[in-house]
């Protein structure tokens, strides 16, 4: 059996008094589409910011590809291949969408001590950007400075610039959050496409997203993942219900 | 890629600045030679400071500190009888280099308004330190025995030729900073100074390039020393004093951060104005006060902000 | 015995240093940590307690009676800067603060020198603040230097209990951690930071009314202790004032003793006129040499705040 490609033992984290993470066990293997869900304030954000080495635990250990990347910083995980997209859209807004995506393609382009060359001059670093633009429809937007994108058409350049850095695994904080049903499908679309070709660490309010999306889910209250299975053994399970009781009830 | 327009005023800028000298030498008037020299000097520290504050969003309360050091480097080595500019200038560049590398080591892992302080902190030890050496003139200063030395190359006694030599390395530093900021390099503090932990999240370690770029302004700034010391012929630790640093800061604003252009334009008027002032009162403080204020309330983007087609980044 | 006390001597010294440090950082973090405001010109009020309160002591005749007037003064006049010209700061981005702060320094330094000249300005102590007191068998310590320490470490326990055992003192840290929140619960943000700024002002105001017999009254004082009160926050951490006290006791002890026994110090070990050099250099770069190796371990400070 082949060792998961995200592997967590252990993980835990206080703020105070307050046990946000509290002693994670989660696996994630290679290609599959794995959702986390859970009620608010279960510790989402604080598990995706573990993962996205945004904060330290206080134990536990992540370990990547066989890696132990816990004392890694975030830039280090990125170019390790774990590429995140943020809950509140964060892009550089003053530059236009391919400037965006370029700059996530040069990040993973060498070093980038070079003083001399106009970058936005270098094909190695437009062509990919493009590409990659063209490939999420957003090719006509790509001199459009991201500030001026719609608010679906930014969450989209954040998937681009993910997908520039050459990524084994995708870590997605609520993709589809503050999106209309038109704009939701959309992304939807989108990351089905991405299925199989990609590993995808999904956290989502969104039932229908994460229904359609993933293979499996683990299911996160108060720091604690209570179940781990298909979206269906999920649906199924008592404990999880009683968890969400009075949420969601789509599902 | 500056705009059109400011493509406009620096060339206007930069022929009338060639034009000063004979323009000068026919009116008779040769201070406005000497006054616009050490304006151009001051352009260049501006300049320098735009790399790291308009274009990376390092808020150093503490440049100063970098005149400082290329100053005293000249006047110190100068003062133990080496004069060769040869000898001077490249030392004083590697000073304040190395002394940018430490004080940036140290202050660019901390947020922002720690790090405002700790460069204030740090320029004002330097100073102290500047005063207490005794041998280089104290808090009196010291005056330079004489100008630093190329042989053959150029006189820098002859103030047409030292002007002319201050507007190329002006020229020359525009160039530079013109170049590194559109380069991949640039690209990274730019990304940085727009969204930190957005550059983080895509793979770059922000802080070995912010370091790079404090190093790289500092040395520049080390340039502006050994031409400052050169111009005034006195060595003084006020050099370093942290208002110095506030003074470039302000022209850096009042031209327009974030342009290179915008600099040299608030090193010019910020320098005029006070020459313009203190001929007026000896209290010109009182009204500079105030006016910096104004500006930052009110005309944030400064000067190259007014002009049109201002709006997209350099 | 007299190395005793002169060891003593300098170690009070730099207790009374440290207490004036932590009156200034105190109200310069509580400004930043609520209002999150980079405030230059905090040295400026410091200037003006100390100009205010040579004036009123002057006037009236009486120390107590212009010391008393000189701290309502500066508080007016704190006032008087937020309502004017901070508040709209309190949204810009910090270096937008620290240019228009800085500007308020210029205004206020050259004000200063205009209405009292750039002549350095004295004191005189009434008879009752001028003597000695016996701290120790056999050791006498400046009147006025004890009682500031007094007032400084009894502002710091009152300080305390305001902000742990007090309404007003519950809303600070609660802005601190929250502001939109504090304002939504219906209290009067406006209010309060004005009141906060206001205490910052009256504590500064307080550390140069009693610098003034002390350190020397002149335009540009306040830029002066300004730069030690960065590094004593920088040292205690930001917006803590634990931190602030600690920071300030510790800068205040390394710079004094630094000052007064480095040079004999080297002089064991160096020639005389190289440690007549090397002691005032290294004296006076010390404790930013400090700050820079605290940095260089813990980036956040000795004690960082999350509120107060």
């Amino acid at each position: 059996m082949l060792e998961p490609l995200l592997e967590v033992r252990g993980l835990t984290k206080r703020f105070g008094a307050l046990l946000a993470t509290d002693d994670i066990d989660l696996d994630v293997r290679a290609g599959e589409t794995h959702a986390i869900i859970g009620p608010n304030g279960a510790g989402k954000t604080t598990l995706i910011g573990q993962l996205a080495g945004d904060l330290q635990p206080d134990a536990g250990r992540i370990r990547f590809a066989g890696e132990d990347i816990t004392p890694f910083g975030v830039a280090a995980r990125s170019r390790k291949g774990l590429a995140r997209s943020f809950q509140i859209t964060s892009v550089f807004r003053e530059f236009t969408a391919l400037d965006n995506v370029a700059l996530a393609v040069q990040a993973h382009d060498g070093h980038s001590f070079r003083f001399w060359r106009p970058a936005r001059r270098e094909a190695a670093l437009r062509e990919p950007a493009r590409a990659l633009l063209a490939g999420l429809g957003l090719e006509a937007r790509a001199d459009v400075v991201a500030a001026n994108l719609a608010h679906g058409e930014q969450r989209q350049l954040e998937i681009a610039m993910a997908l520039a850095t050459r990524p084994r695994l995708l870590l997605l904080d609520e993709p589809v959050a503050g999106m209309g049903a038109e704009e939701s499908q959309r992304m939807i679309r989108l990351l089905t496409g991405l299925k199989g070709r990609q590993t995808i660490v999904l956290v989502e309010h969104d039932m229908d997203a994460v229904f359609t999306l993933a293979d499996r889910v683990s299911v996160l209250v108060y720091g604690r993942i209570i179940a781990t299975g298909t979206p269906e053994e999920i649906r199924g399970n008592a404990e999880v219900r009683r968890a969400y009781l009075g949420e969601d009830t789509r599902s | 890629m500056a705009s059109r327009a400011r493509l406009v005023v620096l060339g206007a800028g930069l022929l009338l600045l060639v034009a000063v000298p004979p323009l000068a030498g026919a009116l008779n008037q040769p201070f406005y030679v000497d006054l616009l020299r050490r304006v151009m000097i001051f352009a260049i520290a501006a300049v320098s400071l735009d790399l790291i504050l308009g274009y990376g969003g390092m808020v150093s309360f503490g440049h100063a500190a970098y005149l400082g050091i290329g100053a005293y480097a000249v006047g110190v080595l100068m003062h133990h009888g080496i004069v060769s500019g040869w000898v001077q200038w490249p030392l004083a560049i590697a000073a304040s280099a190395l002394v940018a590398l430490g004080i940036g080591a140290v202050s660019i892992r901390t947020s922002g308004v720690s790090f405002i302080m700790i460069t204030l902190a740090f320029t004002q030890m330097l100073y102290y330190l500047g005063i207490s050496i005794e041998e280089y003139g104290g808090d009196d200063g010291m005056r330079l025995a004489a100008k630093s030395q190329f042989a053959g190359l150029i006189d820098l006694g002859n103030p047409m030729a030292f002007y002319y030599l201050v507007l190329a390395v002006l020229g020359a530093s525009l160039w530079i900073g013109h170049r590194v900021v559109n380069a991949r390099f640039g690209m990274v503090i730019r990304a940085a100074k727009s969204n930190e932990a957005r550059t983080r999240a895509i793979g770059f370690s922000t802080d070995r390039y912010k370091l790079t770029a404090f190093v790289i302004a500092g040395a520049m700034g080390g340039v502006a020393g050994a031409l400052l010391v050169n111009q005034t012929e006195f060595l003084t630790p006020e050099f370093m004093h942290w208002t110095r640093s506030g003074e470039i800061m302000f022209m850096v604003i009042l031209g327009g951060m974030g342009t290179l252009v915008g600099p040299v334009l608030g090193a010019v008027v910020f320098l005029l104005l006070e020459d313009a002032l203190s001929a007026w009162t000896v209290h010109w403080q009182i009204i500079l006060g105030p006016f910096l204020v104004l500006v930052v309330l009110f005309a944030r983007r400064g000067l190259v902000g007014l002009l049109p087609g201002a709006g997209r980044d350099a | 015995m007299i190395w005793l006390f002169l060891v003593l001597e300098q170690f009070l010294n730099g207790l009374q240093l440290g207490v004036m440090l932590f009156l200034m950082a105190a109200g310069l973090t509580l400004v930043f940590g609520i209002m999150n405001l980079v405030n230059l010109a905090h040295g400026a009020l410091y200037m003006v307690g100390a100009y205010l309160a040579v004036t009123f002591v002057q006037w009236t005749g009486s120390f107590p009676l212009g010391v008393v007037l000189a701290l309502a003064g500066t508080l007016v006049v704190g006032i008087a800067v937020e309502v004017v010209a901070l508040r709209t700061l309190y949204e810009r981005d910090h270096l937008d603060q620290v240019l228009a702060t800085f500007g308020l320094i210029l205004f206020f330094n050259e004000l200063v020198a205009i209405l009292w000249g750039r002549s350095a300005l004295y004191t005189s102590l009434p008879a009752w603040l001028s003597g000695h007191v016996q701290v120790l068998p056999g050791i006498r310590y400046p009147v006025y230097r004890a009682l500031v320490i007094l007032v400084g470490l009894a502002v710091a326990a009152l300080l305390w209990l305001v902000v742990t055992r007090t309404r007003l003192g519950m809303l600070i840290r609660a802005g601190a951690s929250n502001r939109t929140m504090v304002g939504a619960l219906g209290v009067n943000v406006r209010l309060l930071y004005t009141v906060v700024f206001g205490c910052g002002a009256a504590l500064a105001g307080l550390a140069g009314l009693m610098a003034g017999p002390i350190y020397t009254v002149q335009p540009g004082m306040g830029e002066e202790i300004l730069i030690q009160v960065f590094v004593v926050i920088v040292i205690g951490g930001i917006g803590s004032i634990r931190g602030a006290l600690v920071g300030a006791v510790i800068v205040g002890m390394v710079d004094t003793l630094g000052r007064a026994f480095l040079k004999p110090m080297l002089a064991t070990v160096l020639s005389p006129s190289a440690a007549d050099t090397a002691g005032p250099a290294f004296a006076s770069m010390l404790i930013y040499m400090l700050m820079a190796a605290v940095l260089a371990f813990r980036p956040q400070g000795l004690f960082p705040a999350r509120g107060i």
